[in-house]
């Protein structure tokens, strides 16, 4: 069959079972675009911002599984997808992202809106493509998708020039890859398998350290299976949160800079780390030399890049998480930790989760109880990026897999919006509550108007702390309070700017409006947005400076609060 | 931590921008590349490149396993000093005159390697051989005036009955 470039690509994304794409059209992809009406199972929803196309597809992706999309045109449309890109690059998400270029005598040329897209994108992609011909454009997309969805995930580029979209070439697409050297994972070494049961068999304070892989690999039940059978207490890295109810006696939260002092204080007198599908980020290690020094350590990996990177494993093991967990958990010997366990619980009693002061304010940590509260744990939870992000992932308990998406690697502020609206066109039933910070809000909040377009129901909580307000924590405790260009005082009127998007809003200052306000929100039939006019000056604790180790831990003084 | 050099022969498709994927990767993990050399391989489609970085064990178990990361990267192959075959090729403009022309001459005889190029003033001397053999005639010929020098690097294979073992290199994953 001879089809165009464009109708190959829509053709190829029909293959993949994709049915939406977030996007921006222009000159140079407009020819895809005008394809698009003759195959309406794709169905694009238009965005006001690439970035936001970018993290919509990052935000679907995780919240299904299933490989995100996004299009946009040449030059600045390619060059505003490059954050989201970096975000899902960071993050592992599987996502293609397909651009228009210039067409093909115009490269090189610096023509109008011309950017080397795979030159700009090539140290934040898993792979990317220029493609030629025509007749390259199906095997280009399977591969594609392939790769941004198999072993470690991650984003994919492919790059198409205006005049390649209108070629015509013959369409046939193929049924298998052609990657001779590209390592689908596996199971682990049998004999490694062996040791690091041997090490679990030893251990007498064995903590796991559940990280991304879990959610990607889905591996949800090995998990649970693991810890109960070998009696391992569960901490949860920030992107490992919801890969294990919160609710189960052996989980213990997240640790490192803001996590729970008591799963820092016991990874410092582990004897055994289980690091599964996660990377040692600086964020949870702290200072390297002085990291779990009690501790030997089991690193179960999709990618061998990261065993060894920051911290060395006594025992790797490489593969797909799901499957090495198949190998372990048949072989573990059942047992129980019942000191260690009750020493966790003491460190918990020592340590408590921060108990906010009562100080009349609206409490940014009351504010999430209170969401956990009303939507009883169920819903899926998005975030930014800052102090909001933080308590967020300390005080809502977690109980449904895969219910918490946040940009952990990256760090980028904006996600909240667009990412929401993301994971709700991916998981229509759900509730998605996006915990916004008013700055990060205001960096993508021009989404609003195309969940309306949309009736995409996302409830946003904005927590307004007039403040960038993690930045100006740090300058609170490392820089005497000089709080330089973090405090806003001209933030707009939300509640009015939800009007002028013709969605839900209302305002909160008190706590006893909280929960009336959250769930009036949930009541209403379409996007809805609460104002919580949060604390100014409220700190996230506890604390672990950047690099620092477990006795530069920051805590609460416990002393007057409730 | 100790940095030391270290070969590592990779097996790459023959793509357009192979070599900026590589070199990207090198820069944005901040790996030291001290040479490198590419070329066709036996195999139809594929390249042969011979790296050579400095850094200590763990950043060299980085730099492959990055490599291998790359989807156009087919193979990643440590060499060690012990099985190495390595050769390096240089031209060499060097100052000549018809006073020292017949010294030059001897000691570019004395290393084996071959004047390619004559001129009245200058001549041009072609070496191959491994980097000491290389730098050591560069070291001689500096005294009557090197004017050019273009090196090509490392390139290297394992000896025959060493060669089995470390070709596809997947031993050392750990
Ligand atoms: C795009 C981007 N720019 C800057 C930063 C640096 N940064 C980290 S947290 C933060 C403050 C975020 O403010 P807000 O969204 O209001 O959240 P809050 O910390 O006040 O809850 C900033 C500026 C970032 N992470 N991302
Ligand atoms: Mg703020």
């Amino acid at each position: 069959m001879m089809l165009t470039g464009g109708q190959i690509v829509c053709e190829s994304l029909i293959k993949e079972g994709v049915d939406v794409i977030f996007g921006i059209p222009g000159g140079a992809i407009l020819p895809l675009y005008q394809d698009l009406p003759d195959y309406p199972q794709l169905h694009h929803i238009l965005m006001r911002h690439e970035q936001g196309a970018a993290h919509a597809a990052d935000g679907y992706a995780r919240a299904t599984g299933k490989v995100g999309v996004a299009f946009a045109t040449s030059g600045p449309g390619a060059t505003n997808l490059i954050t989201g890109i970096a975000t899902a690059h960071m993050d592992s998400v599987p996502t293609v992202f397909i651009t228009g270029q210039v067409a093909r005598a115009a490269i090189g040329k610096d023509a109008f809106q011309e950017t080397d897209v795979t030159g700009i994108t090539l140290p934040i992609t898993k792979h990317n493509y220029l493609v030629m011909n025509a007749s390259e454009i199906a095997e280009t997309i399977k591969e594609a998708f392939y790769l941004a969805s198999t072993g470690r995930p991650g984003p994919v580029l492919v790059d198409i020039p205006k005049d390649v979209f209108v070629e015509k070439a013959e369409f046939e697409y193929p049924e298998t890859v052609n990657l001779p050297n590209y390592d689908m994972p596996q199971e682990a070494d049998p004999e490694q398998v062996q040791e690091a049961v041997q090490l679990i068999k030893e251990a007498q304070k064995p903590l796991i350290l559940a990280g991304h892989g879990v959610i990607i690999s889905r591996a949800y039940d090995e998990l649970m299976e693991l810890a109960e059978k070998a009696q391992i207490p569960v901490i949860t890295t920030l992107l490992g949160i919801s890969s294990f109810p919160e609710t189960h006696p052996l989980s213990v939260g997240m640790p490192g800079m803001h996590g729970m002092a008591y799963a820092s204080l016991a990874i410092n007198e582990a004897d055994l780390l289980l690091g599964l599908g996660m990377r040692f980020d600086d964020r949870i290690t702290g200072k390297l030399s002085a990291f779990a020094p009690n501790a030997k350590v089991i690193h179960v990996e999709v990618d061998p890049s990261e065993v060894h990177k920051n911290v060395r494993a006594t025992v790797p093991l490489i593969g797909d998480l799901k499957k090495v967990l198949q190998q372990l958990v048949p072989a573990v010997e059942p047992k129980s930790h019942e000191e260690w366990v009750q020493r966790i619980e003491e460190l918990r009693v020592e340590h408590p989760p921060m108990r906010p002061k009562v100080t009349g304010e609206l409490r940014p940590q009351y504010v999430i109880q209170a969401l956990s509260q009303a939507t009883n744990g169920n819903a899926v939870i998005v975030t930014g990026v800052g102090q909001h992000q933080m308590w967020a992932a300390q005080h809502y308990t977690f109980t449904k897999q895969n219910s918490w998406i946040t940009s952990g690697g990256l760090g980028a502020m904006g996600f909240e919006v667009p990412a929401a609206l993301g994971a709700q066109v991916g998981r229509p039933d759900a509730v998605v509550w996006s915990v916004a910070g008013d700055g990060g809000f205001q960096m993508t909040m021009s989404e609003l108007a195309t969940m309306v377009e949309n009736n995409i129901p996302v409830k946003f909580a904005i927590f307004n702390n007039r403040y960038l307000g993690m930045v100006r924590q740090w300058q609170d405790i490392f820089y005497e309070k000089s709080y330089v260009a973090t405090h806003y005082t001209g933030n707009p009127d939300f509640v009015k700017l939800a009007d002028a998007f013709g969605i839900f809003g209302t305002r909160v200052t008190k706590e006893e409006e909280a929960l009336p306000a959250i769930k009036a929100a949930m009541e209403y039939p379409g996007p809805a947005l609460i104002d919580f006019v949060v604390a100014q000056e409220e700190n996230v604790y506890p604390m672990i400076p950047a690099g620092g180790t477990i006795d530069q831990l920051m805590e609460e003084p416990i002393e007057g609060h409730a | 931590m100790a940095g030391h050099e270290s070969t590592i022969v990779a097996m790459v498709r023959d793509r357009p921008g192979v070599l900026n994927r590589i070199s990207s990767m090198f820069r944005r993990r901040n790996f030291n590349i001290v040479s490198l050399a590419v070329g066709q391989s036996e195999q139809p489609g594929m390249s042969r490149m011979a790296f050579v970085v400095n850094g200590d064990d763990a950043t060299v178990d980085q730099v492959i396993k990055q490599l291998r990361k790359l989807i156009d990267v087919a193979t990643v192959s440590p060499i060690s000093e012990e099985t190495m075959i390595s050769r390096e090729l240089a031209l060499i403009r060097v100052n000549a005159n018809a006073s020292n022309r017949a010294e030059i001459t001897q000691i570019v005889e004395i290393y084996r390697a071959h004047i390619v190029d004559v001129a009245p003033d200058s001549l041009i001397v072609e070496v191959t051989g491994d980097e000491d053999k290389v730098q050591s005639l560069k070291n001689l010929l500096s005294t009557f005036g090197i004017t050019e020098m273009i090196r090509t690097g490392r390139v290297a294979m394992v000896r025959g009955m060493a060669q089995v073992a470390s070709q596809n290199g997947r031993t050392d994953i750990t």
